[in-house]
């Protein structure tokens, strides 16, 4: 037993744990911070594989943005997990939730299944060329062979972005019903949507 | 594989102990030096020039009691101190702070890990140091230390857009991710990447100063506001834990800050490790100086400044460093 394996073994359960804990909880807080040992215990997973770049960016834009960005709203909202969960959902999630993770662990299964017992005439699942998730071979991948679908998903989210800021100040205008101070108002809810 | 780990973790320990008695001379070196600006002396009393009150104060806050406030969310409330403080620690293990030697017949790298994106490990481990402040701040059960972490996360996440686009300009100049490359590069003075990112620099410099809450940006534990802000409800060791946290994260931008721009440990007579440690003091000085100089910044000016202007000069210097590149 090597210090690789050593390493995997921990950072893979750690991952697998963070991620069932992340659903099992009902303080929202506590939820993002099993996430966020989640994630940092999968950037271990690509770090391990020699993907460092991927696994540096996992840390920098999931843990270390988008995360804050979901504590912050949390923290805003003062959420703290006295809310009834079940109440409220349609009877026919009961039966999709089922459905799907059975689809879920169904695929999982034939993956690893193939991955274990590959087909003859089949190699199974191969591992990673060695220059994967590098700076190099990510760059060339983003700009140059996917340029125009990776821009394409930036003017998306751009959009979404510049959505959610008109619609946060329409509801505010017709809130406080001051359509003449209309600057003030979408300063403020620029303000916040930033932060 | 043994002399591997062994190697590593002795490394380690050097730049754990070397980093831990650097924060605790810093906070010396601060009260001195604005002891100075203020035209008062200082501490005097402990040692010689007054130069074993880190030590004092240490012993001090070692022996306070620690109080668990009724109302605190007990395990996010003790993980926050480390939270804060481990993240800083882990910035100097990619920072080169010398040449190559040989010791006993072996090549030493001096430097904790030498990874081949360096940079964006420092900037994987900033972005993880604003946790510590948040979750103080809504563990703490007050409103003081929430509004706290609540202005820190604000201000992190909008300070953390500029200060990655600031390096990114030294990227793109340097053509490499490794900080030990990026050294090898700035030879002689005239190399320094200062003088081909004079905009990045400065944006560098006010975002590492937001990025480590320290005055005029010192939001987050505005005193005559929010009392003490997220650290409110600390006391004793844990309350040290943040302080160390907060001049280890200053002594860790100074130091990315000295390899950057300022050609880290190269430098002539001295030995390199010296060159390292006055470019890194100096940058401690200038922290300090901006400190007695300044008054707070007003919240919304703060984000309004970050947002409205060092994030689209960000954007503008790395647009034209990128053109001057292609070209």
């Amino acid at each position: 037993m090597n210090l690789d394996t050593i390493i995997f073994a921990i950072s893979a359960v750690v991952a697998v744990f963070g991620a069932v804990m992340m659903i099992g909880q009902r303080n929202p807080v506590a939820s993002v911070l099993y996430l966020i040992v989640s994630l940092v215990a999968q950037a271990v997973l690509y770090i391990q594989l020699g993907a460092l770049f991927l696994g540096a960016v996992l840390i920098i834009v999931y843990a270390g943005a988008i995360m804050v960005l979901f504590l912050f709203v949390i923290m805003l909202l003062n959420l703290r997990g006295r809310e009834d969960l079940g109440a409220g959902s349609p009877p026919v999630s009961k039966v999709t939730k089922f459905v799907v993770a059975g689809l879920f662990v169904l695929e999982l299964g034939f993956v690893v299944w193939s991955g274990v017992f590959p087909e003859a005439g089949s190699t199974g699942i191969q591992s990673a060329a060695s220059e994967f998730g590098s700076v190099e071979v990510v760059a060339e991948l983003i700009f140059m062979k996917y340029l125009y679908p990776f821009e394409l998903a930036s003017v998306l989210l751009l959009a979404a972005i510049v959505g959610a800021v008109v619609m946060a100040g329409r509801a505010a205008v017709t809130e406080t019903d001051e359509s003449d101070d209309d600057d003030a108002v979408k300063e403020q809810t620029v303000d916040e949507v930033h932060g | 594989m043994l002399e591997i780990v062994l190697i590593s973790s002795l490394k380690v320990m050097v730049i754990m102990a070397a980093v831990l008695t650097g924060c605790a001379y810093a906070t010396y070196m601060e009260r001195k030096v604005v002891a100075r600006l203020q035209h008062r002396v200082g501490p005097t009393y402990a040692g010689p020039y007054g130069l074993l009150q880190p030590i004092a104060d240490a012993v001090k806050l070692i022996f306070k009691e620690d109080i668990v406030p009724n109302r605190v969310e007990r395990i996010t409330w003790g993980l926050a101190p480390l939270v804060s403080f481990v993240p800083a620690l882990l910035t100097f293990i990619v920072v080169p702070f010398g040449a190559d030697i040989e010791l006993f017949g072996r090549q030493i790298k001096m430097v904790g890990s030498d990874l081949n994106i360096g940079i964006l490990f420092i900037l994987a481990v900033t972005s993880l140091g604003v946790y510590g402040i948040v979750l103080a701040g809504w563990s703490s059960g007050s409103k003081y230390s929430l509004m706290g972490g609540i202005r820190s996360s604000a201000q992190m996440i909008s300070y953390e857009v500029g200060y990655g686009l600031s390096i990114i300009g030294v990227i793109l100049v340097a053509n490499t991710l490794s900080l030990r490359e990026l050294v090898e590069q700035q030879a002689s003075v005239g190399d320094w990447f200062i003088w081909r990112q004079p905009l990045g620099f400065i944006l560098y410099l006010t975002c590492a100063i937001a990025e480590t809450n320290r005055l005029p940006f010192d939001m987050p534990e505005a005193e005559s506001e929010l009392v003490g802000g997220y650290h409110t409800e600390y006391s004793s060791m844990r309350f040290a834990m943040f302080f160390m946290g907060e001049y280890a994260n200053m002594l860790a931008v100074s130091a990315v800050g000295a390899t950057l721009f300022f050609g880290g440990w190269q430098g002539p007579y001295l030995p390199p490790v010296v060159w390292f440690i006055l470019k890194v003091f100096l940058f401690m000085f200038f922290y300090i100086w901006l400190r007695a100089t300044f008054p707070r910044f007003r919240y919304d000016q703060l984000m309004a400044f970050g947002w409205k202007v060092l994030f689209p000069l960000a954007l503008l210097n790395t647009m034209v460093t990128a053109a001057l590149v292609m070209l």
